[in-house]
């Protein structure tokens, strides 16, 4: 076999888990802007079903592992063949891998609404779904790590290195936090093994390294490849790369116990999880620092390329997070932040602004590749996708951060006397313009993801939008493909 | 420099990068997490912790099943505004039969840690079937329906059975009983037997119609009798003083 044979790429599974991506993105945010607008409007809670309580894991994990999850099988599976220079290895396999994980998804969600929980935040899914899960998550190392064997260059890209973290850490996560006992086997209850703070230390683990791997080494692994194939640069230090990439996940997975500050949980434990908190910033800013200095040379095309601005866009909100939770992580702060929305604002600024965006950056790279069209329909419509996401991002976690602290603050404010000035129910009625403010702020946000669905299918379509430029700044031509058909017909 | 030279053996090397990477993942968590479980540590002794009854277990896993923890904590910290709004910090000992732990992450509504005895039972059902008639200004969801649906209960020794084998200290005794004890529980002791509940789970245990529905054991009673007992099982006066130690 010569290496001039050309290789035919697994795409057809790519724009599964692409489509995938799309689809469960705007599941995931309507259920966000729905529960968001319960919070201000509590008639919307339509009980059993439909109560904030189901709603919540619902709206978590639809965004996390529907969306997140799907988007980083589309781009693990679409890098990894391009950067080992051979085919995805087994196509039934691989196949196997998009229709079970959609079924995991349907089984959590559907569970979900039905009550059938675990009761453990970001691992609410019950012990049926965990095995199934852990079946399907399997077979994705399996696909992922036989194609690394099976590749045709001598190097492994640095992009590999994370997505293979990634998939090798989350199985770990997975299964540590999932031992339970069934009640019987024909039964949906369980409880866990672990009780009380062990049961939070191991939850708490978990629950910081699905952001930690699922949420940044994965979504680094995209970044890696995509920003210096946007930028048409290298990346910017190879030596950078090793280094943040083995000390992001060596101190990643001690940073849990910041969730448990001030709580029975030994305090040996939170000065541990607090201090590795503080370490992980060097690292965090390490991967953000080689992302964008991958442009050094190239500034000028972040002036006129838009999906390179989300890219960009999503580093400077990882950039802005991962110096955000450091803070957040000092256990002085943590009195303050623990309970309130402000950490529900800082998740959300890594959610929509870095994993958001990089995922939309990365999506309207990926879209005209797999269907054969030079760019997308219109990168005006990704300007403005662009705009809108931002705003929508800006207008959350202002108004959370803004309604966070004011919360935390009114809840230790005391009188001369000595009394707590206020009763709780008046910190819930302080709340409520902020909420209204943060419903907005989604709805912007989900506005931006159907702008950018409507932008993907008429590019599969292969249709060009009248006036576009590409992204050097050429005039494009227009193509309509419905009206030229019409034309043909007439 | 030498050591980047050497860094491309684990490029070139894929099962060694797997293997690099597994160890290096697993080094934190096992520190932090293997220590917890020698228990003399880290949870200290306390008067007065039981199990829960299996009417109040029923009500925890509808606390689970309604995602109440979503909104709701049960940790109070050690901050002089947490206790003065909350009552004493919680100890590790309190949420030791909790099989996940509740203690939650976010205040969206009040800690409920040590609700227990702070209301009555019929502002419990009054507020859980409409918040907003007991508190106006309340985001809370309504939970009417609890009234209607009858506690599923022919389950319930498999329940303590799969408690016990994960350490929490039902005995035979309670397994056998789980459900006369439950019904027991929401009905009292003015028309039932509930000597056998109170020798099984201590005298203090709160046996009543919770939800003034007396034919039927509905999860509102479930409900009720869980929030009614949250953070009143420790007995306060034995325990050893912080300026004793």
């Amino acid at each position: 076999m010569t290496s001039k044979e050309p290789v035919t790429y697994n795409d057809d599974i790519v724009k599964f888990f692409t489509i995938a991506t799309c689809f469960w993105g705007v599941v995931g945010m309507l259920v966000g802007v729905f529960i968001a607008l319960q919070m201000v409007f509590p008639d919307l809670n339509i009980e059993p079903y439909l109560s904030f309580g189901r709603l919540r894991p619902l709206h978590t994990s639809a965004v996390i592992f529907a969306f997140g999850g799907n988007a980083l099988f589309a781009t693990s599976y679409y890098i990894v063949q391009r950067t080992c220079a051979v085919r995805l290895w087994n196509d039934s396999l691989s196949f196997f891998t998009f229709w079970g994980y959609q079924l995991f998804i349907l089984m959590a969600a559907l569970g979900y609404l039905l009550g059938v929980t675990q009761g453990k935040e970001y691992a609410e899914p019950e012990w049926y779904a965990d095995l199934w899960l852990t079946i399907v998550w399997v077979s994705y190392l399996v696909v992922f790590f036989m194609t690394i064997v099976k590749r045709k260059e001598p190097h492994l890209y640095v992009a590999n290195w994370f997505f293979l973290s990634f998939i090798l850490t989350t199985a770990v996560l997975h299964i540590g936090n999932n031992l339970v006992i069934p009640i019987e086997l024909m039964n949906t209850k369980s409880y866990s093994v672990p009780g009380g703070v062990q049961s939070a230390m191991i939850q708490w683990w978990y629950g910081h390294n699905a952001v930690g791997f699922f949420l940044t080494t994965g979504f680094l692994g995209m970044m890696y490849y995509f920003i210096p194939k946007r930028a048409e640069r290298p990346v910017y230090s190879y030596r950078l790369s090793i280094v943040h990439f083995w000390s992001l996940i060596f101190i990643y997975i001690w940073a849990g116990p910041h969730h448990l500050h001030y709580t029975a949980l030994p305090e040996w434990a939170q000065t541990l999880g607090m201090t590795f908190s503080i370490m992980l910033w060097m690292p965090s800013w390490g991967g953000m620092i080689n992302g964008m200095m991958t442009l050094s040379g190239a500034w000028d095309k972040l002036r006129k390329d838009p999906v390179l601005q989300f890219m960009i866009v999503a580093l400077a909100f990882y950039g802005m997070c991962t110096f955000e939770g450091p803070l957040l992580s000092i256990r002085s702060v943590n009195a303050l932040s623990h309970y309130t929305d402000w950490t529900i604002g800082h998740v959300h600024s890594g959610a929509l602004g870095w994993n958001g965006f990089i995922t939309f950056g990365c999506l309207y790279y990926l879209v005209p590749k797999l269907w054969g069209h030079k760019e997308v329909y219109s990168l005006k419509l990704v300007r403005m996708h662009l705009w809108v996401g931002t705003l929508g991002i800006v207008l959350y976690i202002a108004a959370m951060w803004v309604s966070g602290i004011m919360q935390g603050l009114m809840w230790r404010s005391y009188d001369d006397m000595g009394f707590l000035n206020y009763s709780f129910v008046e910190t819930v009625m302080a709340m409520k313009p902020f909420y209204a403010i943060r419903a907005l702020g989604g709805v912007l946000f989900l506005a931006g993801a159907l702008i950018m669905c409507y932008n993907f299918y008429r590019t599969v379509r292969g249709d060009v939008a009248p006036n576009e430029v590409d992204k050097e700044g050429n005039p494009r031509q227009a193509v309509n493909v419905s009206a030229q058909r019409k034309a043909v017909v007439s | 420099m030498s050591w980047m030279n050497k860094h491309v053996f684990f490029e070139k090397n894929s099962l060694a990068l797997m293997i690099g990477i597994v160890v290096v993942v697993l080094i934190g968590g096992i520190i932090e997490v293997i220590p917890l479980f020698r228990q003399e540590t880290v949870i200290e002794p306390v008067q007065g912790m039981r199990a829960y009854t299996p009417l109040e277990l029923v009500g925890y896993n509808i606390y689970v099943r309604e995602g109440c923890y979503n909104c709701h904590s049960q940790h109070i910290r050690p901050l002089r505004d947490e206790v003065t709004r909350y009552g004493h910090y919680s100890l590790a000992a309190e949420s030791m039969y909790d099989h996940p732990f509740q203690w939650g992450s976010k205040r969206t509504g009040p800690d409920l840690s040590r609700v227990g005895g702070k209301y009555s039972d019929e502002w419990h059902k009054a507020h859980m079937i409409e918040p907003r008639d007991v508190v106006p200004e309340s985001i809370m969801p309504s939970y009417e329906f609890m009234m209607n649906e009858g506690v599923s209960y022919h389950k319930i020794a498999k329940h303590l059975k799969a408690l016990r084998l994960v350490g929490v200290p039902y005995t035979d005794d309670m397994v056998k009983n789980a459900v006369k004890d439950l019904k027991a529980q929401a009905v009292g002791s003015e028309r039932a037997d509930t000597s056998g509940l109170e020798k099984r789970y201590g005298e203090n245990v709160n046996a009543r119609d919770f939800d003034g529905q007396p034919n039927m054991v509905s999860e509102m009673d479930a409900m009720i009798a869980y929030l009614q007992v949250l953070g009143t099982m420790v007995d306060f006066e034995t325990l050893p003083k912080a300026e004793d130690k």
